[in-house]
Order: C-alpha cells, then structure tokens, then sequence
C-alpha cells in the first residue's frame, strides 16, 4: 500500500482521535492567547455601558444545553457586565429546556454579586411556549403570560415587577439565542416595531443570517466563542477586577482548542486536496 | 365542515393579526388571538408527546429496527414526565411554604433537576460537539477544489477559520490593516455575507408575504393535509 492509498483509506476514527487531541491538549495545558475586541464587539458592549447605572434590561436566554458549550460565556460575560452596571435584569426564555441555564446566570449574580437581591434588582419569569407569539404579547402586556414568577410569586407583590406594564419599559433587550425563536424573532416582533434597543449573542452558524438586521434594528452581535472571548476581554478592559475571575474568562480559555481544532481543518482539507491532484495527475481518480 | 371551520379560523384570526398591526383600536383583539395562540402551542405538547409515544410503542410493538433504542425513549419520556409532574425533591418555595408543590420543577436538588443536569445536558452537549469530529471528517474527504467555485469557497472558508482565531493576527499582522485575516474575516462577514443573506431575507419576505395572502384567502389550502 503507498502513501496516497494509505490517506485515501484511512479510517475516520483516527481523524476523530486528532480533534479530541487538538481539543484537549490546550485545555490540559491551559493554552491562552491575547484578544482584541471587534468594533462590532464594543458596539454591543456600548449599548449595556452607556446605559445609566439601574437601567432595566431584559435576558432572554434562548438555548439548550447542547449550544451551552459557545454561548453559556457570552451569557454569563453579559450577566456580569450588566451587574457591574448595576442593571435591573429580568430574564426570561422562550426554550422550554432554557429554564436552568437561566439558573446558571443567577448563580453568578448570588455567588459574585451580593447586593443583588431577588425581587428589586432581578426577576427570574421563567418559560412560556409559544415562541414568537410570547413576544407579540409581552410588548403589549407582559402580565397575560407571566402573572407570576417561576416560583409562582405573583409578579405584582416584587416591586421589580409591580409597575411593569410591557416590555416596552425596557431600555436594553439583551438575546442569546441558538436558533429559533431566538434573535432574529426579537429583531422581528419587539424591536424594530417598538423601536427598541437590542443586542444579541448567536452561535456562529447562526450569525450571518443575523447580519442584514446590524446596525439598524439590531446594535450589535456577539458571534460565536470568538466574539464571546473578545466580549470578555473588553469588559475585563473596563473591570480589571474581572482578571482575577476564572470564571469570568471561559470564553478566553476557550480560544485555545478552537485555535488547534481550526488549524487541524485547515491541515486534513489541504492533506486531502494534495492527495486528490496528486492522484487525479497519475490518473487513478476518475 | 371539517375543512371550512379551520379555513374560516385561519383566515379571520390572520385578518385579525393584520388588522391589529395597523390599526391602533384593534391592537387589543391581536394580543388576544395572540394568547389563544400561545395556549395551542401548550397544548401541541401534549399533541406532541402523545405522537412519539404512539411511534416508538408501534415501533416496538412491530419489532422493527431498532425497537430497543424506541424503548429507550418511551421509559426515558415516562421517567421524565413522571419525576416533573409529580416534583419530586422539590422544596416548597418561601413564598408558599404551605404547599408542598409550590416549587420550581427545576429546582436544583429535584429529581428532574437531576434529570436535567445528569443526563440530557451532557447527551445534548455531546451529539453537538460530534459535530466537529463530522466536519473533520468531511474536510478530509470531501472539500475538493475541483473548479472555480469550490476554489472560492475554499479560500473563504480558508480566511475565516484563520480570522476567527489567533492566528488570523499572528500570521498576518504584518500585512496591510485591511488584509490581516482577522480584518478581511470582517469583510466576508459584512460585506459578502451580507449582501448575499439580505438578498435571501427580502426574497423570503416576498413569498412570505404572497403566501399569507393565498393561505387566508383561502387559494392555498395544502396546510389542512389531504382528504383522506
């Protein structure tokens, strides 16, 4: 057997041995590299900055456990931003196994953010089926859907919640969100009729067909790990305290195995691009 | 009947949906059809479940390929909805102290909780991320640069997978601002992409739009399923 027919035959499981290695060597060894924030980045990080302190800003968190992996950073980056901010946030989700990774965005604001207290600083309203027709109803009266919270507290007894009428009151929509319903409906349903303010973390096949909404009716994309890393660096950039946050640079820490994994597809689509002209020259390709 | 009565709500609850949009004194009537929406969409749920349950048992029943992996799912589906339904380790919440099903279902420490955190979240982060073992493997074999347009492609994709890491500035910040990879990564992004996605966005306006028309018209009736 020569060389080529070795390549051409060869079994696939060893091309899935090289990416879990490429995923794991930088892992284990904790491989890091510097990131520069994108304009499109810091334009999404202006929109929750430049808000005044105490502004009120709606998480939807439109995902599932299986995307958590390149959107649970930027998640928990924007979480931490909004705090620093000392934003009032009320998180909701239109995916019916959203609901924890809600939980996984309190847990930051219980663990690192003391003073922020349930009820007067942030509500979690849980799940509501229904995707886009959700957000037809809470621009209008977001108590015909969420009366309560998800602890069945009804939400006239917070007093986060007691004068919320719509989700019109709010400054800022912050969406992170794996498909459908996700950005794109928020874009369609709530912002551009209302002429709100929304910016938005995608994953990264999800991103170019978000594209056509920037500037206009959405402000800013986060897409994919990349730019969850480049979010992260630019709050860090404005909170250095962030640095001595672990937690806090997932995405950061995540820029290594994409970095290898990237490399080894550029690598196995040039070594069977060789292989292919090398054959086809001595004819054996049909 | 059986056709007219579902044709009659469509048409009327879309005209309504139209109507809220541009007349400011009906907006009210468009949030209530929107409510009624987000009912049905509760109820396809239980529509939905019942529907897998029916396949997989039939599956089984049969003995056809794979019945086991349908066994799987319906004990997998009664478990869960089981241990949800009932809330089970679920504490009473403060506001409800008095009543033991107060709770979320997803409390962390409930059994569905459990469920969640233990099974479905890492069997949900792991068929996603066979998707890079997938895209290896096709790389590998099957991006060819046989003629023009998979030598663009592949130049793209070349630039992007480049652009969107470290490398993209390692390897080519040397070269002019508008060249380096992690820069004309942008480019493709907001230029090319764009003009190409925006395109694809208005033509799917159009035909959403002719659609509509033809299915609350009552012309296009294929959404009803066939007579029989």
């Amino acid at each position: 057997m020569n060389l080529t027919e070795f390549f051409r035959n060869l079994d696939r499981r060893w091309i899935f041995l090289l990416m879990l290695l490429s995923i794991l060597i930088p892992l284990l060894f904790g491989l890091r590299f510097p990131e520069s924030p994108s304009p499109m980045v810091l334009n999404v990080r202006s929109a929750i900055e430049e808000l005044p302190e105490g502004s009120d800003v709606l998480m939807a968190w439109d995902f599932d456990p299986a995307s958590r992996g390149e959107l649970s950073p930027m998640a928990a980056a924007f979480v931490r931003h909004c705090a620093y901010k000392k934003h009032k946030l009320y998180f909701l989700t239109l995916w019916a196994t959203g609901g924890p990774l809600i939980q996984e965005s309190i847990d930051i604001l219980n663990r690192e953010f003391p003073g922020y207290e349930y009820g007067r600083d942030y509500v979690n309203l849980g799940f509501r089926p229904g995707g886009e027709g959700v957000i037809k109803v809470v621009v209008g009266d977001l108590k015909k859907l969420f009366a309560n919270d998800v602890d069945g507290t009804s939400l006239d007894e917070l007093a986060l919640t007691r004068n919320l009428k719509n989700i019109r009151q709010m400054d800022l929509i912050v969406n992170v969100s794996a498909g459908y319903p996700g950005t794109k409906e928020w874009v369609l349903y709530a912002a551009t009729p209302y002429d709100l303010e929304i910016v938005g973390g995608t994953t990264g096949v999800s991103a170019p067909s978000l594209y056509p909404y920037i500037p206009g009716q959405l402000t800013g994309l986060l897409a994919a790990i990349k730019a969850a890393a480049e979010y992260e660096q630019a709050v860090i950039d404005l909170y250095p305290a962030l640095m001595e946050n672990d937690t806090a640079q997932e995405g950061l820490r995540r820029m290594g195995p994409q970095l290898l994994a990237h490399m080894l597809v550029i690598l196995l689509i040039v070594a069977g691009n060789v292989i292919y002209f090398w054959e086809r020259r001595k004819g054996v390709a049909s | 009947m059986k056709r007219t009565l579902p044709l009659l709500i469509a048409a009327v609850t879309g005209f309504v949906l139209i109507g809220a949009h541009f007349v400011p004194y009906t907006q009210s009537w468009g949030e209530e059809a929107m409510i009624w929406f987000d009912i049905l969409a509760a109820i396809a749920f239980i529509l939905g479940g019942a529907n897998l349950v029916r396949l997989n048992l039939q599956k089984i029943s049969d003995r056809r390929a794979g019945w086991g992996y349908a066994a799987v799912t319906v004990i997998a589906f009664f478990l869960t909805l089981v241990v949800g339904m009932a809330k089970m380790g679920v504490h009473p919440s403060a506001q409800f102290p008095q009543f033991a099903w107060s709770g979320d279902y997803v409390q962390e420490g409930s059994s569905f909780w459990f469920i969640y955190q233990y099974a479905f979240y890492p069997l949900g982060a792991t068929m996603f991320a066979l998707l890079a073992c997938f895209i290896a493997s096709a790389a590998f074999r099957a991006f060819r640069a046989k003629n023009t347009e998979a030598i663009i492609l592949l130049s793209t994709a070349f630039i992007v997978l480049v652009g969107r890491t470290y490398a993209g500035t390692a390897l080519t910040g040397w070269m002019p601002e508008a060249l380096q990879f992690d820069n004309l990564t942008g480019t493709i992004m907001n230029v090319f992409n764009l003009a190409g996605n925006r395109a694809i966005t208005i033509g799917i306006g159009l035909g959403v739009v002719s659609l509509s028309l033809k299915i609350l018209l009552g012309v296009d009736r294929s959404y009803l399923g066939t007579e029989e």
